[in-house]
């Protein structure tokens, strides 16, 4: 790889911008797409490798390619300047999620308790539509208090993100369904929420608990 | 963990050191790492990443230090039915095709 190149495609990945890497395996002649035109197979399979954001081989006129994706990285967003979120951040960006945490108590969201994250202290319908929830989100809601909580689900499942968990028991669900189709969600919009949040595992302490939500969100992610 | 590694990769570019990154580009049956995945060697003999659980590392590297001073990329091949790869020990039945390329 040309260092010049591996620039390029560090400058892509830190704009957030969409780029795919080709390389010819028959001589190692790399290039970036779409920064550089290409022939309409190669261009349509570069296409295809963002939108699925798995690599691919292909064969053209003769020659094998091998296409990486890079995408921008997955975000999680996090409702509620918890405990639990405390666990749950860090573990999200170890595996390559951008972490936010939204809640507009600012005793929570300190940077403090919260080193290196970013904070969003706008309430949190506003600060979710200024986030703009797409395919490559996660959102999980921490509060356990409604009004913190319902106007984020609100906004979550009028977006396409691909996983939205919410933490409370059952009955506290139970609760928030009735809510929330009061605000005219329908039956396969609440069943999209993911509660009680995480993978059973039993979990009890603050970082079990962000380890079965993480579970959740890889599963999920996924395809599982 | 791609992007962590192309970070590594120009971190010790940056460093002054000469790098070699290694890239699953094929699997076939029950490979451990997935195509994209990448090993970055420096000829000073520094390590990260990985294309499987460890097999075939060793060997990989030693191909990209010959890679770091003929400037040649290779593909390679391991699989169950490739001697090399048992020398090397691919013990979980996968096949894979790795890209040794040397960042220049």
């Amino acid at each position: 790889m040309k260092l010049a190149l591996l620039a390029s495609l560090r400058a892509a990945r830190a704009a957030g911008r969409p780029v795919v890497l080709l390389t010819r395996l028959s001589d190692g002649h790399q290039c970036l797409w779409p920064d550089e035109a290409l022939p309409g197979s190669l261009a349509e399979a570069a296409q295809a490798a963002l939108d699925s954001d798995r690599t691919a081989n292909l064969e053209s006129e003769g020659e094998a390619w091998f296409l990486q994706p890079h995408n921008p990285a997955l975000r999680l967003i996090i409702v509620g300047a918890v405990h639990v979120a405390q666990a749950l951040a860090p573990m999200a960006a170890g595996m390559g999620f951008a972490v936010t945490i939204v809640d507009p108590r600012r005793a929570f969201a300190t940077e403090e308790r919260f080193t290196g994250v970013a904070l969003n202290h706008d309430w949190p319908d506003e600060a979710m539509v200024a986030l703009a929830p797409d395919t490559r989100t996660a959102i999980v809601t921490l509060t356990h208090d409604p009004k913190l909580d319902d106007p984020a689900l609100d906004v979550a499942l009028k977006s396409r993100a691909f996983y939205v968990g919410a933490l409370g028991s059952r009955r506290t669900h139970a609760k928030r369904l009735d809510r929330l189709k009061e605000l005219g969600h329908g039956d396969a919009a609440i069943a999209r929420i993911a509660a009680p949040v995480g993978l059973d595992i039993g979990a009890v302490t603050a970082p079990e608990i962000a380890l079965s939500i993480m579970a959740q969100v890889v599963a999920r992610r996924r395809g599982k | 963990m791609t992007e962590d590694m192309l970070e590594t990769a120009a971190a010790w570019a940056e460093a002054g050191e000469q790098v070699a990154i290694a890239t699953v580009v094929e699997t076939w049956g029950s490979s451990p790492r997935p195509a994209g995945s990448m090993l970055v060697v420096t000829a000073s003999g520094r390590m990260a990443g990985s294309v499987s659980g460890g097999c075939i590392e060793g060997a990989v590297a030693d191909v990209a230090q010959e890679t770091m001073r003929t400037g040649q990329p290779q593909l390679l091949d391991f699989g169950i039915s490739d001697e090399r790869a048992w020398e090397v020990g691919l013990a979980c039945g996968g096949k894979l095709k790795v890209f040794v390329e040397k960042l220049a």
